[in-house]
């Protein structure tokens, strides 16, 4: 049995591989940029797939809901704003330069690429078939951790400081993108009947996802990026069916507090276990689960909330006169 | 072959791939987008490279910090994607000019 199974999903893996390149080739090659984006998320779809097959159904979630649903809504998003930014030019000043590059050029640049692609291989083929890696120390250090998957145990225990940074990144790139520009005051139209029923019962199902995502992390794959990243969809849905609280005063301090209340949570239970007389994000064993699991929501929250800013793409204008 | 070559193969080729796309396509959406390839490319090998251990189980160490590199490539490309829309807004066009104006 095992003999008939091996090369059948050897040749599942090769499908799926050459899948991959192909949408990646689409993606890439296309001359149209709708199409581009359209592949690009098919892209990330079969990338997902792939991360099962290579026993990583954690990194599988984020990438379907981070790598192909989120990315792929900012360059919808980020397209629709450059085609209204090109109506509004004169007679749009496309400075579309016929390729650019001579054929001496093109071909040195071919010949490069395809030495950087066996150069790599050849690195990577001289590897060893088999190698642990750091497996064996993660699953002995398991019961310490106050988790039972380990990839949530090296996410905000082992390598709790990669997960503080990370937030810290969230928030830099929010503050950044606030900082370029605001966000269009989009003329969202009354949204119609199918999108606005759609979307209020969709609402509650995608929150209890996010909390279920969040909550099973501890033991099976899932965690606070994943179920972050189901929130970022709901209140993105919300922005596209024109619901956003705009004139609420929900977008003044609230917003800002939720952003930033991730990192904030994380320094603030760091500096109070160097306090205690610990290391800083170095967790008691036996409080470490209840730590890690106050540290998730409040990340969740703040990653849900970042993402969906991303997708606004720019500071809330607030309408003093509503 | 085993499964682990092969993935970390295929993300080469995606990185190749989007390379050659950062340094030919004019317009910096698709410039963007390839920036996006390339860093899928460069997960795949970290992550197929992780499936290597002899029992099966993947080493979940590069898996966590594929996870970290998924959405600090979102955050990266979502500046960027702003920063291409304010060079729009200046200049009326959202690729870089082929000379610097002199």
């Amino acid at each position: 049995m095992e003999a008939m199974i091996q090369p059948l999903g050897l040749a599942l893996d090769g499908l799926l591989a050459l899948t991959l390149l192909w949408l990646a080739w689409r993606v890439l090659a296309s001359a149209d940029l709708f199409k581009s984006i359209v592949f690009f998320i098919a892209f990330g779809l079969v990338m997902a797939l792939i991360w099962v097959r290579l026993g990583a159904p954690d990194v599988a979630l984020a990438e379907a809901a981070i790598g192909a649903g989120l990315t792929g809504a900012l360059f919808l998003a980020a397209l629709s704003r450059l085609r209204q930014g090109e109506e509004g030019m004169a007679n749009g000043t496309h400075l579309r330069r016929a390729n650019g590059l001579r054929f001496g050029a093109q071909a040195a640049l071919i010949g490069l690429l395809i030495a950087l692609f066996l150069a790599l291989g050849f690195a990577l083929l001289s590897l060893q078939n088999e190698a642990p890696g750091l497996s064996r120390e993660v699953a002995d250090m398991l019961p310490a951790s106050g988790v039972s998957n380990p990839v949530t145990a090296v996410l905000l225990n082992f390598r709790a400081y990669d997960t503080l940074l990370e937030m810290g990144v969230l928030l830099l790139a929010v503050i950044a993108a606030w900082s370029l520009s605001a966000a269009p005051k989009e003329a969202v139209d009354a949204p119609g009947p199918v999108l606005g029923g759609f979307v209020r019962l969709l609402l509650p199902p995608m929150i209890l996802v996010s909390s279920y995502l969040l909550w099973v992390g501890a033991y099976a794959p899932g965690g606070a990026f994943q179920a972050g990243a189901v929130l970022a969809a709901a209140a993105v849905l919300l922005l596209l069916s024109g619901r956003s609280p705009r004139a609420s005063g929900w977008l003044g301090w609230p917003l800002r507090v939720i952003l930033s209340l991730g990192l904030a949570v994380f320094i603030a239970i760091g500096l109070a276990l160097t306090f205690a007389g610990r290391l800083f994000l170095d967790y008691p064993p036996d409080e470490a689960g209840n730590i890690i699991l106050v540290i998730e929501v409040v990340a969740t929250v703040s990653i849900g909330a970042t993402l969906a800013a991303l997708f606004a793409g720019g500071r809330p204008q607030q309408d003093k006169r509503e | 072959m085993t499964p682990a070559i092969l993935y970390a193969i295929t993300g080469i080729g995606l990185f190749v791939l989007g390379v050659h796309a950062l340094t030919r396509r004019a317009h910096l959406l698709n410039k963007i987008i390839a920036l996006n390839i390339m860093g899928s490319g460069i997960f795949l090998v970290f992550g197929a490279l992780a499936y290597r251990t002899p029992n099966g189980v993947s080493d979940p160490v590069p898996h966590a910090m594929v996870i970290t590199g998924i959405v600090v490539a979102i955050s990266a490309t979502a500046v960027a994607l702003t920063l291409m829309l304010r060079l729009q807004s200046k200049t009326g066009a959202a690729e870089l000019p082929e000379q610097s104006p002199e």
